[in-house]
């Protein structure tokens, strides 16, 4: 595969400008209960049906850490190669809000549970590794819904206090595709580790985008500007596009950027300032005296390690080797854990490299059609694989294959079946086939003898009168051979 | 039987056992004391109805193998109690009525007490005279003129007023051992983590801890014992077995090594104290300990250091008062910052105000190295100070207060004064360590005076046997007139 130029810049009239992007991804926490409380997590409940008196701050009330948040923590730092912190702090964020009901969000600062790691993408120009800088445990904040009332705010606490994971990325993201990458292979990990179920939908991934500009050459850093809280890759990328490009227009009119935070507003497709640097909360941040630093045992760590699933890069490393399969095919197919899951059940019972060309082709083109994703296609990996391997096997053509696939859509039966119960099984018979070519080329004996005396071209005609005889079921390559033998002779 | 009431904890439950009294009737007394005593105004909110069903009950079907078996207790209004009012003396919490029991005060009932009211306190804990409390200031039984200490001074002065048997009170800065010693009686600051701080409504979070407040020493350890333990809630409660500190009161002190720290004193100190701490060596020489003068070099950091961390802490502890779930709510302000504003504006009282501010700008951006980060390390360095100490001695003596009780109106408008008041309490808090007040004498005006033993962490047993051979050789007893029935 030849590989493509990264060509992602802005021009101005008085240069050429490279965009550089750090996203700071808040994923929650896949875990029962709330990082303090032992109140539920389970997305769609009334409002208010989640709460403790811990989420809703009530006096005397104190936080108590959940080890399986902690442990999850660990595993998705593992899983980005990171360093895993022995020792870190929680800290309070001050700031009143009438979602916050601590006046306080429990966060960690100066000391997060992980630190430095990197995150590898596939790019058509190559692969690129991205830094990440940290990732640390904090609370989320609850709900303040503004439209249910014309003159009151209500709030939910639901989401009060579950835990998130803010990763933060070293400003290595270079354009729109790379972010989209980005996140993408974030989401595959933490799919891969159970950690967080990367559901944009549901808030469960979002993220605030760190946007400057600088001309290609500079060294240094331009003034950023951070977009708040954006909920879909779609948006992220058409906020980054809006945003590079104001920036570029006012460093090209002479004017400076100024630091500020800015909201992306998805009707209006624009960034919006929304406070300036001047205005920036001060948080007053603090170690939090109800919580004692966390410290891991080397051990705890090692063990976390030990049960960590297998990754996507080294899954498609092994596919790679073990399957035969080009880096393009081993991207795909371990892009999901049940996809990679459902194409090694294929390939142990079939051809490996038929399999992933019809799991990429047919099988997912239907899945796509139907809406459907893997973990719940009507076709399962065992008869997927009888499929693939009655095509190897010559039992039936490709051109058959794509009938019996329809029909086990359908049906969810079993290939075998449909094929025995259809006919649709292939004629490899040479004998059987000889006969029939025999009969048709003694009705077509001018035809014969035009091939003979140099119209190759009829060989076409000869193959399509044999399938038509056979109701499409000859074996085109036996066919081949055997009207090749029998014309020469 | 008339006077059942101004007897110790340990002879009323000996009474209540052998069945001299009920414990109705041991009720009724300490209502129809209450009910005489509200000029003292150490009460927020009475549970009389309660409490007389709960003694009913005991009566009906005694248990006596409890540590507190039939006792009515008043506890300091800063422990959430079930469905009982707890207004941590604050307007802020006027209307609030917990929906839960905070962990001190459920051991309490789980061993047999039952409540008989909430007691005054300084607005969040927040004052050494029990001036700063929404509910009017308390008055010490020692004089219609005088603070009863604080914060726990409806706790202190109840106790002295024979209002309650005994009691609970929070000390993060000497806020039980300061009352204590303004009103003869004893008090102890358990280590940091001893009893669990869930349900308690938060000052200052590293410094706060609950403790008794008691007539005599061996109540003191009975009342811990009832009241502590580990709690899977509060993530710094300390995980340890429970101790029997009752069971294992003894006088014996010989050979014990007692540290006399050359930096407790402060200028202008009334020489009686001095002739107080002097009296407390002797006494505790005469035993057979032995007194060894120490340094704790960076004493004199405490008070400022204790004024960095205590409100850096309490401005973060009480933003959560914000009008929005409980608590009061200003019907002013056309939006939320101004519901914010005239809610708190409102609800807190000035020394909150005024904490708060300090706490906020300790923290905030510029000022957090200087000041909060500072004083965070000299914590630690007023920390070595003590474990250094504690290397060469099992307790240090020392006075409780600079002065004794002051006059009502004295001080409250002079915070840095007030402040000064808590110079010998706060190191301890500062440390996590225990301490003991025990009263010791009277200065001039006829004043109780009291002195301070401060143990190794976790070492309560022992600060409690010397104050238990301390309490029976000094031979204080509170004479109080009462006043105001």
């Amino acid at each position: 595969m030849s590989k493509e130029k990264f060509d992602y810049f802005i021009n101005g009239e008085k240069g050429k400008y490279e965009v550089v992007i750090g996203l700071e991804v808040h994923a929650q926490v896949l875990s029962n209960s709330k990082l303090f409380s032992g109140s539920s997590t389970k997305f769609g409940a009334d409002p208010n049906k989640q709460v403790s008196l811990i989420d809703s701050a009530f006096p005397g009330m104190l936080p108590v850490i959940n080890e399986e948040c902690v442990k999850q923590a660990v595993r998705t730092g593992l899983g980005l190669n990171a360093k895993i912190n022995n020792y870190s702090v929680f800290d309070r964020k001050n700031y009143f809000y009438a979602d916050l009901p601590q006046g306080y969000q429990i966060s960690q600062y100066k000391n997060p549970i992980v630190g430095e790691g990197k995150v590898l993408l596939d790019m058509p120009y190559g692969s690129k590794e991205i830094g990440i800088e940290r990732l640390h445990l904090e609370q989320d904040a609850g709900k303040s819904i503004h439209d249910m009332d014309p003159s009151s705010t209500y709030v939910d606490l639901n989401r009060s206090g579950i835990a998130l994971m803010e990763i933060v990325s070293k400003p290595h993201l270079r354009s729109p595709d790379e972010v989209n990458a980005y996140i993408k292979k974030l989401r595959t990990i933490m799919r891969y580790l159970g950690t967080c179920d990367g559901n944009m939908q549901e808030g469960s991934l979002r993220a605030d985008v760190n946007v400057s500009v600088r001309k290609i050459g500079d060294k240094n850093f331009g003034t950023r500007c951070e977009i708040k809280n954006v909920n879909s890759i779609k948006f992220m990328q058409m906020a980054i596009e809006y945003e590079a490009n104001r920036q570029v227009e006012l460093l090209e009119d002479g004017k400076e950027i100024d630091q500020e935070t800015r909201l992306f507003d998805t009707k209006k497709n624009e960034t919006r300032s929304m406070r300036s640097k001047e205005d920036a909360h001060d948080y007053r941040y603090f170690p939090d005296p109800d919580l004692l630093p966390l410290k891991l045992e080397q051990k705890f760590i090692d063990d976390l390690k030990k049960s960590l699933p297998e990754l996507p890069d080294n899954k498609k490393e092994r596919f790679i080797q073990e399957y035969g399969l080009n880096s393009y095919e081993a991207n795909v197919l371990v892009s999901e854990k049940e996809i990679s899951d459902y194409y090694e059940e294929v390939a142990k019972l079939s051809d490996k490299k038929l399999a992933a060309t019809w799991m990429m082709g047919d099988l997912f083109a239907m899945l796509n059609d139907k809406g459907l994703n893997i973990s719940n296609s009507p076709i399962s990996a065992k008869n997927f694989a009888e499929l693939v391997q009655s095509i190897k096997s010559g039992e039936i053509s490709g051109r058959i294959a794509k009938e019996v696939f329809e029909i086990m859509v359908e049906s969810g039966d079993n290939p075998k079946k449909i094929i025995e119960s259809k006919g649709m099984k292939q004629q490899s018979d040479p004998k059987e086939l000889e006969k029939m070519i025999n009969e048709i080329l003694s009705k077509n004996k001018d035809k014969v003898d035009q091939y003979k005396a140099g119209k190759e071209k009829l060989f076409g005609f000869f193959v399509g009168q044999v399938m038509k005889l056979s109701g499409g079921k000859a074996n085109p390559q036996l066919t081949n051979e055997i009207l090749k033998k029998l014309l020469k002779g | 039987m008339s006077n059942i009431t101004n007897q110790s904890l340990s002879e009323i439950l000996e009474s209540i056992k052998s069945k001299k009294i009920s414990s109705l009737e041991l009720t009724q007394a300490y209502i129809k004391n209450i009910e005489n005593a509200k000029k003292l105004n150490a009460f927020v909110t009475t549970t009389f109805d309660q409490a007389l069903e709960n003694a009913k009950k005991f009566d009906n079907k005694p248990n006596n193998e409890q540590l507190l078996s039939g006792v009515p207790l008043a506890v300091k209004d800063l422990f959430c109690t079930e469905n009982v009012k707890t207004t941590a003396g604050s307007n802020i919490l006027n209307n609030f009525v917990p929906s839960y029991e905070s962990s001190v005060t459920k051991n309490l009932w789980n061993n047999g007490a039952f409540l008989l009211g909430k007691l005054n306190c300084d607005e969040f804990a927040m004052g050494s005279s029990n001036e700063t409390s929404f509910y009017g200031n308390v008055i010490n039984p020692i004089g219609d003129h005088l603070v009863p200490g604080g914060s726990s001074g409806g706790s202190s002065s109840a106790l002295a007023a024979d209002l309650t048997p005994a009691t609970i009170g929070t000390d993060t800065g000497g806020s039980i051992r300061q009352p204590a010693s303004f009103t003869g009686t004893v008090g102890l600051k358990p280590t940091y983590g001893l009893c669990s701080r869930w349900g308690i409504v938060a000052f200052a979070s590293s410094l706060d801890q609950a403790g008794p407040m008691t007539k005599t020493v061996n109540d003191c350890s009975i009342m811990l014992e009832a009241m502590s333990g580990f709690d899977e809630k509060d993530s710094t409660s300390i995980n340890k077995k429970k101790e029997s500190y009752s069971k294992n009161l003894q006088d014996n002190i010989k050979g014990l090594k007692i540290g006399i720290p050359k930096e407790y004193r402060v200028d202008n100190m009334p020489k009686e104290i001095d002739e107080l701490w002097e009296k407390g060596k002797k006494i505790l020489k005469d035993l057979g300990a032995q007194l060894i003068d120490i340094s704790l070099p960076h004493t004199k950091y405490a008070l400022p250091t204790y004024y960095i961390v205590a409100p850096a802490e309490a401005s973060s502890n009480l933003a959560r008062y914000d009008g929005v779930r409980y608590g009061h709510r200003s019907q002013k302000g056309k939006d939320l910052i101004e519901m914010y504003e005239n809610t708190r504006s409102e609800g807190f009282g000035d020394e909150v105000k005024r904490r708060i501010l300090i706490g906020t700008y300790v923290l905030s951006s510029g000022y957090y190295d200087a000041y909060y980060l500072k004083a965070q390390k000299v914590r630690q360095l007023i920390k070595k100070d003590f474990d250094d100490s504690f290397t060469k001695v099992d307790a240090i003596l020392t006075p409780s207060t600079p002065s004794s009780a002051f006059k009502i109106g004295e001080k409250t408008n002079d915070p840095v004064s007030m402040y000064l008041n808590d110079i010998f309490t706060v190191p301890v808090n500062l440390a996590g360590l225990p301490a003991l007040s025990l009263p010791a004498g009277l200065d001039k005006q006829g004043y109780p005076l009291g002195l301070q033993l401060i143990g190794k962490a976790l070492d309560e047993q022992k600060i409690l046997n010397i104050g238990y051979a301390f309490e029976k050789n000094c031979g204080y007893k509170n004479e109080i007139k009462k006043w105001w029935s």
